[in-house]
């Protein structure tokens, strides 16, 4: 089971033969990924490092039969490619591009309403399935398999979090960065509704950020959904308040989005709150003996 | 990316959004010069800095003589502009913009921003013009009226009637402020904006509707395709050492505290400092490596992190996902001997090459401290601070 990949997973990768898209590919390979092809458009017909190159995602597609992509495009092009993705029908779009502008990722999210698509990202490690299926620049060998759902925010927690698991040999069901960035396409109340669901999944980690209103969201659904236990840190609370210059952002909401006061809804509404991010493992551990 | 007032107001004409005439000047005599082209018999001197709540701190004045347009200018050029938004240290003003009074009929607010839980901008409007914005949001949210805008549809007609009747508009002045909003709207997604924000937008007695301010602030990740707004830049108004950190790729923001941090990405950034507080240390910068950084950039980043004369110890924290620990090691060692390193050090790595970067570190001969893990990392370096 899990959650989003797995064993069945065939992965192409969008941007296969740049540096980092090929490094992490192989990476993805040597984990036990089902590479089955790469993107890159004037490569098509060739093979590199052993993988089927094509012109496009739809060809792609066709050829293998392919039901995830990940996209390692420059940000420049990048909402480009999650739109051929998109067009395409490709099932699961993973976007690790950082630094993508604002503007395009507007115009992504609003093509991906009705769509067939399911994008996680962008600005984001990946998803893991430890064991089955790796999609993503985490370090493979940190997991293992077992119970425990992560989704995050950020990448280098998500390590963190899952290293604190690992040594205390709680295993992950699966681990979702859904990414940093203001709009992205799987958000923590998406997760959390297919963690519930999963019968592997016993206990979720979730790790958020300060600004914006995901975690106070994802607060609520969970007190009004979630029968599994949830642990949270939100990291940012020792963050400078930043100069901003005007007020717009704050307003939209009208709420408090400090690392403070989501702490205290998530406590609200039941939510096990780790106040350090080195207390995720042990946090977790109490609430799967209860 | 920041601009000035002035330069937002070139950019709004670009759009046809009324503004009014004015022009800037770095000198008094200057700024008589601007006033003497402009018609009528006021004009307003303003302070141009990257911050809000200008005019509460003395930096915006109503001159209603050229005397006075002399005198207003040079209070406020050279001095250190305090206000809620540039922290206590205040900004030195370098710049004024002379503008044209104008008959004020009404004043309301408008601005258009990124909503996150939609992924749709969001314009709004308020008839609690030139208040702050953020109080009247926070106490009487039914006082900002706001409309979605589809990125496929982008701007209507319908959109505009709605936040126009909003403000009680009728007639010539709803359609100029229909005009209006169109044309912020363009503006924001055609030079690809972050915030635009009008307070006050006014209405005057004549039927006029016009911008009286205008802040706007842009994507940094959409620079790329507008070389026209990076030429824009103001480099006086940031940070010599942010601005030095990030030609190397690195994110910096200096603090004041005396723990000197080297994290890997901003999540762990952010928690490194908490973690470090939740011990009773005191971080002094955030700085986040990115997930490309070399040796040469780890050197970078000590040096950067050294230049702070409050930092008495240095966190290294890095976990390896892209980054490879090894790496780090090297630019750890070579960093270290290169500067002559003579506050404690402490080291915590984990992740990809693991092993190999903490052999480096170990047969590198020099003092650091290494550290399991992050609860063990920050109580060494919050000890190491206080010197224990």
């Amino acid at each position: 089971m899990a959650i989003l990949i797995n064993r069945n997973t065939k992965l192409i990768t969008v941007g296969l033969t740049g540096k980092q898209g090929t490094f992490h590919t192989l990476q993805s390979r040597d984990y036990g990924t089902n590479v089955v092809g790469g993107v890159t458009p004037g490569k098509g017909g060739t093979v590199h490092e052993g993988i089927p190159v094509f012109n496009t995602v739809f060809e792609a597609m066709s050829e293998t039969g392919a039901n995830a992509a990940m996209i390692f495009v420059p940000p420049p092009y990048a909402a480009d490619s999650i739109l051929e993705c998109v067009e395409a029908g490709m099932p699961l779009i993973i976007c690790i591009t950082e630094g993508i502008p604002v503007l395009d990722m507007i115009r992504v999210k609003g093509a991906l309403k009705g769509s067939k698509s399911r994008l996680i990202g962008p600005n984001c490690p990946g998803v893991i399935t430890p064991g089955e299926c790796k999609i993503g620049i985490m370090p493979g060998h940190i997991h293992m398999p077992g119970n425990v759902g992560v989704i995050s925010r950020s990448g280098t927690l998500t390590y963190e979090a899952v290293y604190q698991l690992t040594q205390r040999e709680i295993g992950q069901s699966t681990c979702v960065g859904i990414g940093g960035d203001p709009v992205n396409g799987t958000n923590f109340i998406d997760c959390l509704e297919m963690f519930e669901k999963d019968p592997e999944t016993k206990a979720v980690i979730m790790i958020g950020e300060i600004g914006g209103t995901a975690e106070t969201d994802a607060a609520r659904w969970i007190k009004a959904n979630m029968t599994k236990p949830v642990v949270s840190f939100i990291a940012g609370a020792a963050a400078p308040k930043g100069k901003r210059m005007g007020h717009a952002g704050a307003i939209i909401s009208g709420a408090d989005d400090s690392a403070e006061a989501k702490f205290k809804i998530l406590q609200e509404c039941g939510v096990t709150i780790a106040r350090s991010p080195a207390e995720l493992g042990q946090k977790i551990a109490e609430v799967l003996k209860k | 990316m920041n601009v000035h007032e002035y330069q937002a107001k070139d950019l709004m004409r670009q759009f046809n959004i009324a503004v009014l005439k004015g022009g800037v000047a770095d000198t008094p005599a200057e700024a008589v010069e601007v006033a003497k082209k402009l018609d009528g018999k006021v004009w307003v001197v303003k302070a141009q800095i990257h911050a809000g709540g200008r005019g509460k701190g003395g930096g915006v004045k109503l001159a209603k003589s050229l005397e006075e347009v002399e005198k207003y200018a040079k209070e406020i050029l050279g001095m250190q502009l305090i206000t809620h938004q540039t922290g206590p240290e205040g900004k030195k003003v370098l710049k004024v913009l002379v503008e044209q009074g104008c008959d004020i009929d009404h004043e309301y607010y408008c601005g258009i921003v990124l909503d996150r839980t939609v992924g749709k901008l969001a314009f709004m409007v308020s008839m609690e013009g030139g208040m702050e914005i953020e109080k009247v949001a926070h106490d009487t949210p039914e006082k900002i009226i706001k409309a979605h805008i589809d990125p496929a549809s982008g701007f209507t007609p319908a959109i505009g009637r709605k936040l126009g009747y909003a403000l009680g508009l009728k007639g010539e002045t709803l359609n100029k402020a229909i005009k209006f909003f169109e044309g912020l709207y363009n503006l924001y997604t055609q030079k690809d904006c972050s915030i635009a924000e009008i307070n006050p937008l006014v209405t005057t007695k004549t039927g006029d509707v016009i911008a009286l301010d205008g802040k706007l602030n842009f994507d940094d990740n959409a620079l790329f395709r507008h070389p026209e707004i990076e030429a824009l830049r103001d480099i006086t108004e940031e940070s010599a050492q942010e601005l030095e950190a990030g030609k190397f790729g690195l994110s910096y923001i200096s603090l004041d505290g005396n723990i000197g941090c080297l994290v890997n990405g901003a999540g762990l950034a952010m928690g490194t400092l908490d973690i470090l507080k939740l011990y009773g240390g005191t971080p002094a910068n955030f700085l986040d490596v990115g997930g490309g950084a070399t040796k040469e950039t780890v050197q970078k980043a000590f040096s950067i992190i050294l230049q702070d004369k409050n930092v008495k110890a240095i966190l290294v924290n890095i976990f390896g996902g892209i980054m490879k620990c090894d790496i780090i090691a090297n630019g750890v060692v070579d960093a270290a001997r290169e500067m002559g390193l003579k506050i404690p050090l402490v080291v915590r790595l984990e992740g990809t090459n693991v092993a190999l970067g903490k052999k480096i570190l170990a047969e590198s001969g020099l003092k650091i401290t290494p550290a399991n893990d992050l609860a063990d990392a920050a109580q060494k370096a919050v000890a190491a601070a206080k010197g224990a």
